[in-house]
């Protein structure tokens, strides 16, 4: 097992490395005038004074060299009227990722104050993935070819048709616009002024989790009013995926001989299917785990947008449609290293689970 | 013709029944596929549905007659109004030319706004109408150059092995550690100031990220096939290695990798137009679902009033994505008998 974990440690960092290179080569594909905006906060429409920039931070250099100093930043020293000033910019691992012309802030602090509001989605969507997902494919697998796994099957291919945003608006006229119970946006205006005053701690950013820890049950049900409808938006996709696998899985699992053994020697039906079955039909789904945590992350971009919510995934949409190539760079290389990480758990879940992976 | 006709030959193979003119035709394994395809009802309910999105992105002249003919796929506007207008409002300005079924029909010489306007008063019919071949269009080409590459990658990288597998598989997992959207939303951003703004570069984007899941499956694919005993004994003969692979492996492993690909039509139509909901791809007004259903976030606050905007094009995205997926379902079903209703 550690001899497994090890080997599918090593191969992290190639990956990561992989991954930097092919968003430096997006970065390449820009024009030197486009890339100043990893060093600058505006950037200058004097011609002389642009060409200054480009040399000062040397971005018509090889690509290595760029690559190199984005990666780690670089120290430029200026002497101008006997002054010399030392800079130290740039450079992705030290947290500068540039300046975002869409947001009028260093990327770095964007991400920052965003990610927690979509990790805080992405994580009440988790739930009735997998509880959800697996409880009704379980239940189609075992009432196979009945009403119900009918319905649950009607209900899978059709959730799988349903584009999430259409499905969004569609919540928002009928939940929003029609009943006016749950509104767009992360948090009430009442609410937000208590939110960012200094009385109301901020323990972990996420507003629903830090209103339990204020006491503020108010902020608490007005966070989750406003998070119902794009959690659901959000959730239902995957739950219609995770039904089917978990239920083609189970179906498989519970046509193999050992499971017709179970049954012969006379174990009850609910052992049978929750000890002997479940377990083995479950591997598949693990692997979707991954997938799972792609498709919230990619998600977030349109659900945040059709919600107004204020998280990472509306912030790269808008940099994406106004082209600041910068900032949505910098948001595809914060989301890769999540997904390279969340598919190394995921793998060593798996090898914990099924000992047969270790072996090969 | 008959099956008292037929070369003996034919006869002698496994089928000892009546062969009609159709399985005579397109042969045993393809009449197999038609016939399964035609008897099975979610399929028919696809096909169906197929059928009619077919119907009107040919007959989208006809059903909606634009302005101008040499720029057909630029949604009319009836002036520049903000409050969006109900089904059924006439035309007042820039009338687009009436469609003849419309007269025959109402008996009326005005023509409206069948499914109203949206705010910045663009026709939504016109736009559902127009949208359906662009639909058709991006859905078809992004899969067609997704599976071109996916295939060419996944049959050398079986066909070689070795280094070669160990080389394209690994740059096969590196460009599935992206984020999908966010991954051909920002490429999508590097192309546009290069390619101008249009289809154009949301379909680049989508296509370079689109290749790995059928370069993967037709990989596996073949390389289990390439230990059955027929390939063997093609090898005995001397037959050379190119021609195995074309001729013995890839008819055969390459049925997954079309079934995958007819169930991912539908799903690169909802990512293109997810993109050109947010802004990324067409101008504002190009004939595109997505593009009609952003006109929606300008009236979040009233969709309840103006829901037309989102329920039309939404409905027909909707429709269209699952007549592919239930095909693509059937077609599954239909080549891989085993696991016959079991998703």
């Amino acid at each position: 097992m550690i001899n497994y974990i090890i080997r599918r440690l090593i191969a992290v960092p190639l990956l990561l490395i992989g991954v930097t290179i092919l968003i430096f080569l997006m970065l390449m594909a820009l024009t030197p005038v486009e890339r100043t905006a990893l060093y600058v906060r505006d950037v200058p429409r004097n011609d002389r004074v642009l060409e200054g920039i480009i040399k000062k931070y040397g971005l018509d250099d090889p690509w290595y060299k760029q690559y190199w100093r984005w990666l780690f930043g670089t120290t430029i020293t200026t002497t101008e009227d006997g002054v010399t000033t030392v800079e130290n910019i740039g450079g992705i691992l030290r947290g500068d990722f540039g300046y975002s012309r869409t947001a009028s802030q260093p990327v770095g602090e964007l991400l920052a104050r965003r990610f927690p509001a979509s990790l805080e989605l992405a994580l009440y969507a988790v739930i009735p993935v997998i509880a959800g997902g697996i409880f009704l494919g379980v239940v189609g697998a075992v009432k196979h070819n009945k009403p119900l796994d009918h319905i649950v099957r009607i209900f899978g291919i059709v959730g799988w048709s349903f584009p999430d945003f259409v499905f969004g608006l569609l919540l928002l006229m009928a939940f929003y616009a029609g009943t006016g119970w749950f509104p767009p946006g992360r948090i009430s205006d009442w609410a937000n002024q208590i939110v960012t005053s200094p009385a109301f701690h901020n323990y972990t950013k996420l507003i629903s989790i830090d209103a339990l820890l204020n006491l503020r049950f108010d902020i608490f049900f007005d966070s989750l009013r406003h998070m119902v409808l794009p959690v659901i938006s959000l959730a239902y996709l995957w739950w219609a995926l995770t039904l089917r696998v978990t239920r083609s899985s189970m179906l498989e699992t519970l046509r193999q001989d050992y499971i017709t053994t179970a049954r012969a020697k006379g174990l009850a039906e609910r052992t049978v299917i929750n000890k002997h079955a479940l377990p083995n039909a479950l591997m598949p789904v693990v692997t979707l785990g991954g997938n799972t945590v792609v498709g919230l992350l990619s998600g977030v971009v349109i659900i945040e947008t059709v919600f107004n919510y204020p998280g990472m995934g509306a912030a790269a949409a808008r940099a994406a449609s106004q082209l600041d190539v910068i900032t949505v760079l910098s948001f595809v290389l914060f989301n890769g290293l999540i997904l390279v990480l969340a598919n190394v758990v995921v793998d060593i879940l798996y090898a914990y689970i099924d000992p047969r992976v270790r072996l090969d | 013709m008959t099956a008292q006709e037929q070369p003996a030959e034919t006869t002698v193979l496994a089928i000892n029944r009546p062969v009609n003119w159709l399985e005579h035709l397109v042969g045993h394994d393809a009449y197999r596929t038609l016939k399964g395809l035609a008897t099975n009802p979610v399929s028919v309910i696809g096909l169906i549905l197929l059928g009619m999105f077919l119907f009107v992105a040919a007959a989208a002249p006809v059903l909606a007659p634009p302005v101008s003919k040499d720029d057909p796929y630029n949604i009319p506007r009836d002036g520049y109004g903000a409050v969006p207008k109900v089904p059924g409002t006439e035309w007042k300005t820039r009338q687009p030319p009436l469609p003849f079924w419309w007269k025959a029909v109402t008996g009326k010489d005005q023509w409206v706004h069948l499914m109203g306007t949206a705010s910045g008063q663009w026709d939504i019919y016109y736009g559902v109408i127009w949208g359906t071949r662009t639909a058709l269009f991006a859905g078809l080409t992004i899969t067609l150059a997704g599976v071109l590459i996916g295939v060419t990658i996944g049959a050398v990288s079986a066909y070689y092995g070795g280094a070669v597998d160990m080389i394209l598989m690994r740059i096969t997992d590196l460009f599935q550690a992206f984020p999908f959207l966010l991954t051909a939303m920002t490429l999508s951003a590097v192309l546009t100031p290069r390619l101008g703004k249009g289809l154009l570069a949301p379909m680049i984007a989508l296509i370079v990220f689109s290749w790995m899941g059928f370069a993967r499956l037709l990989r596996s694919d073949i390389l289990s096939l390439r230990e059955r005993e027929y390939v063997l004994a093609a090898r005995v003969v001397g037959v050379r290695d190119s021609r195995i692979l074309f001729r013995h492996i890839l008819p055969n492993a390459i049925f997954p990798t079309l079934v995958l690909a007819s169930m991912r039509i539908g799903s690169y139509a909802i990512t293109f137009a997810g993109l050109s909901f947010l802004g990324i791809g067409a101008e504002v007004g190009f004939a595109d679902w997505g593009q009609l259903l952003s006109f929606a976030r300008d009236w979040m606050t009233q969709l309840a009033e103006y829901w037309y905007i989102i329920v039309f094009p939404g409905v027909t995205l909707v429709l269209f994505v699952l007549s592919w997926n239930l095909v693509g379902d059937a077609l599954r079903d239909v080549l891989d008998p085993r696991l016959q209703g079991s998703r």
